[in-house]
């Protein structure tokens, strides 16, 4: 599925032996490596699919942190404190974007070669969509208190499960079409979510 | 036996107990700070010579001589207040527009550079007149950790040349990068620049070992600090934080002050306060607040112009005085627990850093909002300098434990119409790389401006602005058909470089920026050589200032000493000892410190034969009546 094919070794720069394109650090020397083109779902040993178990991931982000970030380079060369700045920068981004359901499927729409709606140049013209995140900002313009907005943040809750879900059915499928429009909902639900809780906490504060 | 330690290839051993650096933390505060160190995972704040006080006020004065910090320097306020400098921190890294916001809370006269900004476009740093000297806030903090590496390398009997400096999470780019710079001036390498509330957390997570969710609640004298981290594995993870840089307990001073003056009003004084009345003011509201932390009520008479008038001030007007500054800092705290998407009963543990968190109030408030009393078996004033020395150790000596931490404020570029374009959002853990594509909007167009802003508001000039740079050689296209990447790199230090690329023709070119706020290379290279001449002087005149100082204490032991023993002493020895004392006298009275050297060790070899004399008439005084079998 991958559309850049990656040599499978490289030369280490520490002891100029081989090492795998993916090592972390040289099997040989031990040196820590320049991060590559790794792919996210393979830095964390995970399947590619959108059914991603967040706590299991979170703690393999962990572990590799412990091996990785800067702070464990704070008395090594210049060099390797560099190479461990990338390493710990692309697994931040990693875990950053498995983490968060619309970065994920976003990831996986432009590693499968289709460009999701809402970016540069695109415009979301879904009537259904626009609708509906019409009406729920009406709903949440008009709540005026903390059990209303409550329920409103439980409802798009709820719809941004289910659509989740439909997600993962998606890509399983390989019907790219539907992720991409799933994709734009889910990311419209997170956001209204967003600015419910928001507007709680202004109301709290008020 | 020593055994022998096998590493793997290519792995750097961790060095030996001896031949490591010593590394400090330094809590540098706006209003005390505090230095640390750590051995074996047990962390300890450095206290003075006489064992006494960890904190030193962050205070500088400017006499004639070598500037003066901490204590000695704070009681200089009433005799000579215009060259005492405090609360320098508020200014580190600001620009004139930042000055306006704390202008009449400073009691010096700061000075507005002429061009608001530098020709980078870059803000001008704002300049300190203290006395006839002229500093930058940078300076005057590097003053400050001049001072508390003296105490350290007193305190351990070493060099120390590597810190790890705590930091508010709220500082932005520039006021990190002048904590830096203010660091190099004072001959420290700063290992790392950790959040304040994260190195408050680090102090409590080893010594309790806990896993789960904590919350850090920092009310210092000037800013306000929220943050949420998540322990596991031994991982310290920052998931939220947020503040407010102009809330604390000086806040809670003026609430005081303002209520003395209201009451003084009433009793139809008429007060019209000048600078130094004010600060008398203050100190009095201050005593208040301190007071009421372990009474209900207290009784204060503030004199001025003349009219003395007494007050009693209960807690319960003091927590009704500062209610509403209480409420801000609860309604910043539910917002960082919506950012993180967290209930206050996910909450395990709330740590209290700060002195402001001693009010009572303050405390109710923190327990009430998570439902649950907050920790505080670690002193509020010192846990952040703990946190930082763990830090230190963990970083020069190895650890277990790791410290993620997140930018505490979005970052990005101004687009059209003066919107800014979020490049990497607040509360992303770092380090963290990301680059974001723009095009050029003319045909044609050969360069493009970049202005690096950070905030979370929508409009540039809401936003800080960090730097400004063009990129330029764009080659000739039609609108729109450039692509120009601009890459945010921010590093485990949470400083910020960005660079910029025009990538369709491969004609490649980058530009990075570090915004520096208006102290460039050369000055920063003249301000180094300035430090090291001085150095030079405050070296030669302490090492002069010790030789007397032993010189003084070598006379009076000799003197006490003939003075007791005068029968164990010859007239020859009497003669020589009293020619050499007066000999050293001479010597110690002038500036030549081998002279003095030279006259103590004579004054040593003249007094050799009766301190010999003298330890024979002790030794045979203490054997005197024993039996030989019961010495050993």
């Amino acid at each position: 599925m991958s559309n850049t094919e990656q040599p499978a070794h490289k030369v280490c720069w520490s002891c100029k032996g081989p090492v795998a394109a993916s090592a972390l650090f040289c099997e040989t020397c031990n040196a820590i490596q320049a991060p590559g083109q790794l792919d996210h779902f393979t830095r964390f040993g995970l399947e590619r699919s959108f059914d991603v178990d967040v706590d299991a991931m979170e703690a393999t982000y962990l572990k590799q942190q412990q091996k990785l970030h800067p702070d464990r380079f704070a008395s090594k060369s210049g060099r390797e404190q560099a190479l461990s700045s990338q390493q710990a920068a692309s697994l931040n981004e990693a875990f950053e974007t498995l983490k968060n359901p619309v970065a994920r499927a976003h990831y996986m729409l432009r590693q499968a070669g289709h460009e999701p709606e809402g970016g540069e140049g695109h415009t979301v013209n879904d009537p259904e969509l626009l609708m509906e995140a019409m009406e729920m900002r009406e709903a949440l313009d008009d709540a005026k208190d903390k059990i209303t907005i409550d329920a409103i943040i439980k409802d798009t809750r709820k719809q941004a499960r289910a659509c989740e879900n439909d997600l993962g059915a998606a890509f399983d499928s390989q019907s790219f079409d539907a992720a991409k429009k799933l994709a734009t909902r889910l990311r419209y639900l997170m956001k209204m979510t967003e600015e419910a809780r928001a507007k709680k906490s202004r109301l709290a504060a008020a | 036996m020593a055994l022998l330690k096998i590493h793997e290839p290519g792995e750097t051993p961790l060095p030996h107990e001896d031949e490591r650096q010593i590394a400090v933390g330094i809590d540098l505060g706006t209003t005390n700070s505090v230095v640390a160190i750590s051995n074996s995972e047990k962390p300890e704040v450095l206290r003075d010579k006489s064992g006494g006080n960890a904190i030193v006020p962050s205070v500088v004065y400017y006499g004639d001589d070598t500037p003066v910090v901490g204590e000695a320097a704070r009681d200089q306020i009433n005799s000579d207040a215009s060259r005492v400098v405090s609360s320098v921190k508020r200014l580190m890294g600001r620009g004139l527009d930042d000055v306006k916001s704390v202008a009449g809370t400073l009691p010096y006269h700061v000075e507005v550079p002429e061009k608001s900004e530098t020709e980078n476009g870059e803000p001008m740093m704002v300049r300190l007149n203290v006395g006839n000297r002229v500093l930058t806030p940078v300076e005057v903090s590097a003053d400050i950790l001049r001072a508390l590496r003296a105490r350290a390398e007193e305190s351990l009997d070493k060099p120390v040349e590597k810190a790890v400096i705590t930091v508010p999470a709220y500082f932005d780019d520039g006021a990190r990068t002048a904590t830096k710079d203010a660091a190099k001036l004072a001959g420290l390498e700063v290992l790392r620049l950790v959040n304040e509330p994260t190195a408050a957390a680090l102090a409590y997570g080893l010594d309790n070992g806990a896993e789960g969710l904590y919350a850090v609640y920092d009310l210092g004298g000037g800013t306000f600090d929220i943050s949420l981290l998540k322990m596991q594995k031994g991982v310290f993870q920052v998931k939220a934080t947020g503040g407010d840089a102009a809330l604390g307990g000086d806040d809670f001073d003026h609430a005081i002050a303002e209520h003395l003056l209201a009451e003084r009003k009433d009793g139809g004084a008429t007060d019209d306060l000048d600078a130094s009345d004010a600060k008398r003011l203050l100190k009095a509201a201050r005593t208040v607040k301190e007071s009421l932390t372990d009474q209900n009520s207290v009784e204060v008479t503030v004199a001025l112009n003349g009219t003395d008038t007494k007050h009693t001030v209960t807690r319960e007007q003091f927590d009704a005085m500062i209610a509403k500054l209480v409420a801000r800092t609860a309604a910043i705290t539910e917002q960082v627990l919506d950012d993180a998407n967290v209930l206050p009963e996910d909450v395990k543990g709330v740590v209290l850093v700060g002195g402001s968190t001693r009010v009572p109030a303050v405390r109710k408030a923190v327990a009430d909002l998570f439902e649950q009393e907050p920790l505080s078996d670690i002193d509020p004033d010192e846990v952040v300098a703990l946190g930082a020395a763990l830090q230190a150790e963990a970083l020069t000596g190895g650890s277990d434990n790791l410290l993620l931490d997140v930018t505490p404020l979005s970052l990005g570029l101004e687009t059209m119409g003066g919107i800014v374009e979020k490049v990497i959002d607040r509360n992303t853990p770092i380090p963290v790389t990301k680059a974001q594509e723009f095009t050029t909007y003319q045909d044609g167009q050969s360069a493009m401006m970049i202005h690096v802003v950070q905030g979370e508001r929508e409009m540039v000039d809401q936003c800080r602005s960090l730097a400004r740079f063009a990129l330029t050689g764009i080659p000739s296209m039609a609108a729109g058909a450039a692509r120009i990447s601009v890459q945010f790199n921010v590093d485990a230090d949470g400083l910020l470089t960005v660079s910029a690329r025009e990538e369709t023709t491969g004609t490649e070119q980058e530009v990075a920026v570090k915004p520096t706020y208006g102290i460039n290379e050369s000055d920063m290279a003249t301000m180094l050589r300035d430090s090291m001449v001085h150095a030079r002087e405050d070296m030669e005149l302490r090492v002069l200032t010790e030789a007397r100082v032993e010189a003084r204490r070598n006379i009076l032991a000799v003197n006490a000493a003939m003075d007791a023993d005068r029968a164990l002493l010859t007239k020859e020895d009497e003669a020589n000892i009293k020619q050499a004392i007066a000999n050293l006298e001479t010597a110690a009275a002038g500036d030549n410190r081998d002279a003095i050297n030279d006259a103590a060790e004579a004054l040593e070899n003249a007094s050799r034969p009766f301190a010999e004399a003298r330890m024979d008439s002790r030794i045979r005084q203490a054997l005197a009546g024993q039996n030989v079998d019961e010495v050993h």
